[in-house]
């Protein structure tokens, strides 16, 4: 304190205190240039001296873009001289349409605790790098909201995008009533109203967002949000004889770990709805090989990725599972609820297939497909007659029936040359786990997760099973090290990064170079 | 139809004298040109100121009235060569374009133009793209002043100060016999303010009445020997009405106290950048009065000496503030100082960074080390001695994603670039070039197409070394505004002439896309005052290209791989032209989304498309995604504990397009893709039919969910 009694600082202009510096950050296309409208109309109105900028570029198309707004009491004819730009740590409020433009406001430096008023959609609209990465690469938004927290004076942080589509409006309108809500300007809420009103578009709908997030502002609390994710709960419908062989599998099911038969339920009811009872036993035994292995010293870790993994490897994605999943009556429900179809509308439905010569010859019996598949000639054949991009109509009796009886192939799915390849496939993969783990526990537990690269349909699915192999071959060299598992469990996050498999590559390169030293 | 209308606020501008005008930049200067007399305006479209172009568009009944002619001009160059007609005539005439881009184009003419000099007011308004949202290369106009000796007005940026520069401009121009460039930057265009405004004045002399008498001046003629009098000319006569007019009429502006031993100079543009700076230093109040002395430079070229000199005078030390590199100003401003063999201490980029914007945080960082160096008395306590470390903000920086700008919904571009990714995969990859406009964003994931742009229309040209061809044809890209611009000689006649080997691909999507959608010659709108409709094909073909296809659908990704392979393996020789076409949807929606309303309202048969994805039949591995990355397409995570990776989902923004059911479909992706048409208003043989089917369709799915056991989730 003394240090700066000496030094007699100069008296700065109250009246700058006076000046609200305002900072939309928002994605092109959101409408920021509306808001920053409303509250540059909403400011002149009462009486404030108002200067708006904007910085869309070729940000407007799907970059972010910013708009910056400063306003200021004044006596007639007086013009302050406002900034053009916003400037870190001297911002008063911060609207950000997606929270990661809150993210990116933050690392700007334009919220700091001593005075920004941060009003952020906690929802995402993802970056393209996110939506690329053919694993999880979507970006944690829950580390921006908690910087979020810390970073602001005060936070308002709610879902903006619903609360406007949940009115039939847009994000601008509800941003608007978050910022009312939030008493950062001192003006009362009627004005805002009256800045929507003249704007004299879509006015109604603007004022049903604006007020529902002025009100979630003000209470400073979410509104109801949707159910949270309860594991939803399935109920049983089918034949009586039936529902009867299910409850002996559900008992059977009983009888694993708890912490397995969490996932092995789910798991079961998977395999059922692919093939039938029948196959859904075959699941619990294969699962039991496991489980009697696993003593639960590792809290069951091993069996419950069985549980998870047996499940998406024997529920396998043919062309039968496809057909049958595309003419169930809930899709169809699903569908005319999704795209809002009334009882005074139709709907048209068209499906994107395009079948190669390797479904057709998956079809076939496991004898015959195996012949053929390995007879370039016939495939050359097959894929003459069969592959071409087709749409088919499952609106229509035509269309509609050709899939409803390929979805009904299930008796005959056994026998076909997939299944078998599948079944070879899974055993392998089984046996291979079973020998890790007795080894090493953890290893064995990431041999199984594995799994998780074989995915896809033709083209994807041939990547992902070499992915798979590739991973699986590195086994060998990691046997025996204290880091197997973590190691392995890098190399499975590596494939998943991109589809060419570079980094793969890159992490595959690290492990060879150890395992050679 | 550009995207943006400004027909609303056209009409703001007839206001008359004594009214106030509130508004953007943009339309403040559209209405200082018809205040002030213009005979002529034109210009080409791009940011900063293709607003401007719109809001003259827009404003043409307004402009014919006045008897003032506006040219949507074919380029930059067509736009300085415009300015020709105040060369000879006293009639004042306005063009814009964008800096440094669109003066690199239109240099050529205005090097002309400098020499010949002008007799009426020529203005040459420039939209500086400069520091941040810009899109292009980050130089300065401010070199093409210096180069071919034509002013250089940077007014502050407010719009009474950017009106009175419009006014300044032709009379400046006019005092000298030299064309004057008048430069707003990004911010400035799109700030809003008001201004009292003037009376719309008729040009004295009208474009069409000096045709009836028209004039020549064989002393303005650009060739030996005049154009060495031109030089000389520039220098003893023209450069020295221009200071003596420039101090005359005190363009310059001095503010604060006229004793302080320092002083800062700054381009006007920097104006309101330095205040904030001393605000926030308690050395400026609201207003902008401030107690460290300043020299605004609203005339960046040419500096006058004695203006300077007179600032200076009593100072230990001055700081100049000069956003961008290299650092004229201050260079010229330290050869005066040092001729004159003065004491005082000059300091500008030793203290602010020589590249890049001069933001808040830089300014502020620049304006206290000058303070702190030669005044530190003048500083608040804070600044001298901080007690208190800034709060540490959270470092996001390997979380937040970068966004680059891309494709919007539903664009007719992004088809050919699956296409080009398609044919990649079979045929490897090849040489790509690309041109300017919208399908440069085909460079940044998830395409990653082509790695060279040369400039607009050149996409073609900078192939040139690759035409003679080799095992793999290079490929190169081009807009149909690049196309009309100058790519038409410069680079599918350069193709022809040069029995080029290799394919363009010109990207025809019915407009200027990039730079608002503007009509361009071969703009399938009815446009009343200029002539659109006419093919790329025809142009191609009569510039004697032979190879030449045309694609009326790029949606059709089939088609387009097909048409692509065809060119890169055909054997015919001579330069392959493909013609892409399809509209571009932004615009598209514009048009279509309200007719679709209002006939859905008046109860007509609309089908209405939109595609959905299965989520599960999706297995989350995103390659449509790779050959997409629409907007609309999207991801979502699934309550299932089984799945791992989030599946893709398709939003309500979806335009329903085409494009991601027909690459799953040509890429044979996965099954997952539907087309919902939703058929507004039906017909009732429409309606009793898909009843019939309904209820078919019904009877087999219980038949076979009787048989089965269905898990039926209830959230």
């Amino acid at each position: 304190m003394s240090v700066e009694t000496a030094l007699a600082p100069r008296v700065a202009d109250a009246r700058m205190g006076q000046v609200i510096k305002l900072a939309v950050l928002a994605v092109g296309g959101q409408g920021g240039g509306v808001l920053s409208g409303w509250i540059e109309k909403l400011a002149r109105a009462q009486g404030y001296a108002c200067q708006t900028t904007s910085v869309a570029g070729v940000a407007q198309r799907t970059g972010a873009t910013i708009y910056y707004i400063e306003m200021a009491p004044v006596a007639a004819g007086e013009t302050p001289v406002f900034s053009l730009a916003p400037a870190s740590g001297d911002v008063d409020i911060l609207i950000a349409a997606e929270i990661m433009e809150a993210g990116r406001a933050i690392m700007r430096g334009f919220v700091t605790p001593d005075r920004t008023t941060l009003i952020a959609s906690t929802h995402r609209v993802l970056a393209v790098s996110e939506k690329m990465i053919p694993g999880d690469g979507i970006a944690d938004a829950d580390e921006v909201i908690a910087a979020a927290e810390t970073a602001a004076q005060r936070a308002v942080l709610l879902d903006m995008e619903r609360l406007a589509v949940d009115k039939g409006s847009v994000i601008s309108a509800s941003l608007f009533g978050g910022l009312a809500g939030s008493g950062a300007l001192p003006f009362a809420e009627t004005a805002f109203e009256d800045a929507i009103r003249a704007g004299g578009k879509g006015v109604e709908a603007s004022l049903r967002a604006f007020r529902a997030a002025a009100a979630a502002a003000r209470d400073g609390e979410q509104p109801a949000a949707p159910a949270a994710p309860a594991a939803p709960v399935a109920a049983l419908v089918g034949p009586q004889r039936l529902q009867k062989d299910w409850e002996a599998l559900e008992a059977q099911l009983r009888n694993l770990p708890g912490a397995v038969a969490e996932l092995a339920l789910p798991g079961l009811r998977k395999v059922v709805d692919f093939q039938d009872l029948a196959y859904g036993r075959e699941y619990l035994d294969r699962l039991e090989r496991v489980v009697v292995t696993d003593d639960g010293t590792h809290g069951f870790a091993l069996s419950r990725e069985a549980a998870k993994y047996i499940a998406n490897a024997m529920a396998y994605d043919d062309v039968v599972r496809v057909a049958d999943r595309k003419t169930r009556a809930a899709r169809f429900e699903r569908i005319r609820r999704e795209m809002f179809v009334k009882d005074d509308k139709v709907m048209q439905l068209t499906e994107f297939l395009h079948p190669r010569a390797e479904e057709i010859a998956g079809l076939l019996p496991a004898r015959l497909g195996a012949k053929v598949e390995a007879s370039p000639k016939w495939m050359a054949r097959l894929d003459r007659w069969f592959s071409k991009g087709r749409r088919i109509r499952t609106d229509t009796m035509r269309g509609f029936l050709m899939l409803y009886l390929i979805g009904g192939l299930r008796g005959w799915r056994r026998r076909t040359h997939r299944h078998a390849l599948e079944q070879a496939h899974l055993d392998d993969w089984l046996t291979l786990v079973l020998r890790t783990s007795e080894k090493d526990y953890q290893l064995g537990v990431e041999v199984v997760r594995t799994r998780r690269l074989v995915k896809g349909y033709s083209d994807t699915h041939t990547r992902g099973l070499s992915k798979f192999d590739r991973v699986l071959a590195m086994l060998p060299a990691l046997q025996g090290r204290e880091d197997a598992a973590d190691w392995l469990r890098r190399l499975r996050e590596a494939a998943l990064l991109d589809e060419e498999g570079k980094a793969l590559d890159g992490a595959m390169r690290t492990v060879e170079s150890f395992a050679a030293a | 139809m550009a995207e943006r209308s400004f027909k609303a606020e056209v009409e703001h501008l007839r206001l008359g004298a004594g009214e106030t005008f509130t508004g953007e930049g943009i339309l403040a200067i559209t209405k200082a040109l018809l205040e002030n007399g213009v005979g002529y305006v034109g210009g080409y479209q791009g940011a900063p100121i293709s607003h401007l172009m719109d809001v003259l568009a827009d404003a043409e009944e307004l402009l014919t009235e006045l008897g003032v002619r506006f040219e949507a001009n074919a380029s930059e160059a067509a736009a300085a060569a415009m300015l020709a007609a105040s060369v000879h005539y006293p009639i004042r005439g306005a063009v814009t374009f964008k800096g440094s881009v669109g003066v690199n184009v239109a240099s050529d003419a205005l090097a002309n133009l400098a020499s010949s000099g002008v007799t009426g007011g020529a203005l040459v308004i420039v939209g500086e793209d400069y520091g941040e949202g810009s899109s292009i290369m980050q130089e300065r106009s401010h070199a093409f002043a210096m180069k071919s000796q034509f002013w250089l007005l940077d007014p502050r940026p407010n719009l009474p100060s950017i009106v009175k520069a419009v006014k300044q401009g032709f009379e400046l121009s006019e005092a000298s016999n030299t064309p004057v460039m008048l430069m707003v930057r990004i911010r400035s265009c799109h700030v809003t303010g008001s201004f009292e405004t003037r009376d719309n004045q008729r040009p004295p002399l009208t474009v069409r009445e000096a045709l009836s008498e028209p004039r020549r001046d064989f002393n303005r003629v650009v060739l030996p020997p005049m154009s060495f009098a031109h030089e000389q000319d520039k220098v003893n006569n023209r450069w020295p009405a221009a200071e003596k007019f420039i101090i005359e009429n005190g363009i310059n502006e001095r503010f604060g106290p006229k004793d302080a031993r320092v002083g800062i100079v700054c381009q006007g543009g920097m104006y309101n950048g330095v205040i904030r700076a001393l605000q926030r230093l308690g050395l400026a109040d609201i207003l902008g009065q401030t107690d460290v002395p300043l020299y605004v430079l609203n005339a960046t070229y040419p500096l006058v000496e004695s203006e300077f000199m007179e600032f200076c005078q009593g100072k230990d030390a001055v700081l100049v503030i000069e956003e961008g590199q290299p650092e004229f100003i201050e260079q010229a401003l330290s050869t005066m100082l040092y001729r004159a063999g003065s004491n005082v201490r000059l300091h500008g980029k030793d203290m602010l960074p020589m590249a890049g914007e001069y933001t808040g945080q830089v300014m502020l960082d620049g304006v206290t080390a000058f303070l702190r160096a030669h005044a530190p008395d003048m500083l608040p306590g804070q600044v001298r001695a901080p007690n208190k470390p800034a709060p540490a903000t959270p470092d996001l920086s390997s979380t937040v994603p970068i966004r680059p700008p891309g494709f919007c919904t539903g664009c007719p571009e992004r088809p050919i670039f699956a296409a080009m990714k398609l044919v990649e995969k079979e045929l490897g990859r090849h040489q790509i070039s690309a041109d300017i406009g919208c399908h440069l964003f085909a460079a940044l994931p998830p395409f990653e197409i082509g790695g060279q742009t040369m400039g607009y229309g050149l996409g073609p040209a900078s192939n040139a070394a690759f035409d003679g061809g080799g095992e793999k044809r290079a490929i190169s890209i081009i807009g149909d505004g690049g196309f009309w611009h100058n790519g038409l000689s410069t680079s599918i006649g350069n193709m022809v002439f040069n029995k080029s080997d290799s394919l363009a691909i010109v990207v025809d999507n019915y407009y200027s896309a990039a730079t608002g959608g503007q009509d361009i010659p071969s703009s399938r709108a009815d446009n009343p005052t200029k002539a659109t409709n006419n093919p790329i094909t025809d142009a191609v073909k009569g510039i004697g290209v032979k190879w030449v296809r045309q694609v009326d659908r790029t949606y059709d990704v089939a088609r387009m791989r097909q048409v692509i392979r065809d060119a890169l393996t055909t054997e015919e020789t001579g330069p392959k032209v493909i013609v892409a076409s399809s509209e571009c949807m932004l615009n598209r929606q514009r048009r279509e989304k309200p007719q679709r309303a209002k006939a859905i309202k008046d109860g007509r048969r609309i089908e209405a498309p939109r595609f959905g994805v299965d989520e599960d039949v999706c297995t989350g591995d995103h390659a449509c995604i790779r050959l997409s990355g629409c907007p609309s397409l999207s991801l979502k995570r699934l309550d299932d504990p089984l799945r791992d990776d989030p599946v893709v989902a398709i939003d309500h923004t979806c335009v329903g397009c085409g494009n991601c059911g027909e690459v799953a479909e040509a890429a044979v992706l996965c099954p997952s893709f539907y087309r919902a048409d939703v058929v507004h208003n039906p017909t009732g043989t429409e309606r009793w039919f898909a009843r019939l089917r309904t209820r078919l369709i019904d009877w087999l799915q219980t038949r076979r969910a009787n048989r089965r056991l269905t898990f039926v989730e209830t959230a």
